[in-house]
């Protein structure tokens, strides 16, 4: 049953959204989207570390970005402001990884298929590997929910009720790293960030709750993923930007119902 | 019942002393007030106190299995984050709907419950964190100028709500405020901050400590406390209030 590309690929592409939509949501909330980019550019740098040293590039993009991750936060801790760090950090891990791919003699490697993805030549084990960690980040997120909301909303209010925001920071760090690793082969590293932000943004005028908000965000992402499998299929594009631009569609379309219904009393 | 204690507290800010040698203790049941100039350290000590900031020595020895609530001095829910008043008391502990209910009544918010927390009012805001830190019925009550933004009566509210919370759970509450009238008038002991312990004890004790003086002056407002806590009796006062 798994033996059609087109089916391999739509389970890889509902994986990622599912797994990115609550993460996507805390990302939003926290105001780290720029966090996210970082952390997707560092993967490209542990495509060729994996590369070097014939490591699976889930094991290397996890935890060059995983090192991303805490770098950043800690760095942050330290006093450095945090657009500049990032604006840093990104561009620099990008440029690293560019240059120590170019390095790589005697392989010959698509960096195409890296930067945007592809999603097309997702293989059984591929799909393993990414519905293995879009369980593990849900499993995460679903376990600490709770305190992740607190420590999101107030870490002194977190801290008064016995939970520690700096744990629940290096949760979402290590969730965020999986599912870099995981959607890389689906979007790629340039346009990881819009499968985490653009879902959640597009989620938030129709929520509530911050519940809602991540189930709306999980089934836009996952419309956005069929949806643009099935144009790429048709108009013979590429499907990673491809899903990007139809949720970035659906966010227009979120913006333009904001806008329209912005002017009546409501309490959303 | 000492609930708790500080030990030689002291915390540093890169270099800058913000607390040294804290030494403190609360007991149930007892309405204690920090009182302090701006930028003394009162807010570090409470942030202290809930575990928010490490100390760079001493310690906080708070007696195990108490719940402590907090009211912030103020709170930015990002407009980013939905959220409803009810789904914020449910935070981090769900509550059941009836306790809700009966923390915004109490909270003078009937009927707000469904409101999104962005299109409150600054005063409607500062009740519902203190609805919410009522909610799980605490052991210590920590209060960061949680009267700030509220008009006159609100204020008033507040502290009958704050002397009300005190009888019916006999927690002990620990509060920062710059209502020096208030404090006096509220608080069963009052302690003076100025980085340091300056001076501490019931309130008409120190309200006339030279320490105490020489941190506020000696306005109208203290003048009034005093005359009010030498003479509580007198009628008169009342319309004062």
């Amino acid at each position: 049953m798994l033996d059609d590309f087109i089916l391999r690929a739509a389970l890889a592409g509902l994986g990622v959204a599912i797994a990115a939509a609550p993460l996507g949501c805390f990302i939003v909330w926290r105001r780290m989207a720029f966090f996210g980019d970082a952390t997707a550019h560092a993967a490209i740098l542990g495509v060729a570390l994996s590369l070097t040293f014939y490591i699976p590039i889930f094991v290397g993009v996890l935890i060059v970005s995983l090192l991303m991750g805490i770098t950043v936060a800690t760095m942050s801790e330290r006093g450095y402001a945090m657009d500049t760090l990032l604006g840093v950090l990104s561009h620099a891990s990008l440029a690293f990884g560019l240059v120590a791919v170019s390095f790589l003699s005697g392989v010959r490697i698509d960096l195409m298929a890296y930067l945007f993805g592809d999603i097309l030549s997702v293989g059984k084990m591929d799909l393993g590997v990414i519905w293995g960690g879009a369980a593990l980040v849900l499993m995460l997120i679903g376990w600490r929910w709770s305190a992740l909301l607190m420590s999101t909303v107030n870490p002194e209010l977190a801290c008064a009720s016995g939970i520690s925001p700096k744990r629940e920071k290096i949760i979402l760090t290590l969730s965020l790293a999986i599912v870099v690793a995981v959607a890389i082969k689906v979007v790629g590293v340039l346009l990881i960030a819009a499968m985490l932000i653009i879902p959640a943004a597009t989620a938030r005028p129709f929520s509530r709750t911050p519940e809602i908000m991540a189930l709306i965000a999980a089934i836009i992402g996952c419309g956005g993923s069929l949806a643009g499998l099935k144009v790429s299929y048709v108009m013979d594009t590429p499907t990673g930007p491809t899903i990007v631009c139809i949720v970035a569609l659906f966010f227009g379309i979120s913006a333009f119902c904001q806008y329209i219904f912005r002017s009546k009393p409501t309490n959303a | 019942m000492r609930i708790l204690t500080t030990n030689n507290l002291c915390v540093s800010f890169g270099g800058n002393t913000v607390l040294k040698d804290i030494n403190i203790h609360i007991d149930k049941g007892e309405i204690l007030s920090i009182v302090g100039p701006n930028g003394s350290g009162k807010s570090t000590l409470l942030r202290t106190l809930i575990g928010a900031v490490m100390p760079t020595s001493g310690r906080v020895k708070v007696v195990s299995n108490q719940i402590i609530g907090y009211v912030p001095q103020r709170l930015n829910i990002d407009a980013t984050m939905p959220m409803t008043v009810h789904r914020f008391l449910s935070l981090p502990k769900r509550q059941k709907q009836q306790s809700m209910d009966a923390a915004l009544q109490h909270a003078g918010l009937t009927d707000l419950g469904r409101q999104q927390l962005s299109t409150l009012s600054g005063g409607q805001f500062q009740r519902v964190l203190l609805a919410r830190a009522l909610i799980e019925k605490p052991d210590l009550l920590l209060l960061d100028e949680a009267t700030q933004g509220l008009d006159h009566s609100g204020s008033a509210d507040f502290y009958r709500q704050i002397e009300r919370v005190r009888q019916e759970l006999n927690c002990a509450i620990v509060m920062i405020s710059h209502e020096l009238h208030t404090v006096m008038r509220t608080s069963d002991r009052v302690i003076c901050l100025n980085h340091s312990i300056c001076c501490e004890g019931a309130p008409d004790v120190v309200s006339v400590a030279p320490e105490y003086r020489l941190l506020f002056g000696l306005d109208d407002d203290q003048m009034f406390a005093n005359y009010r806590h030498h003479e509580p009796e007198t009628p008169l006062q009342e319309s004062f209030i």
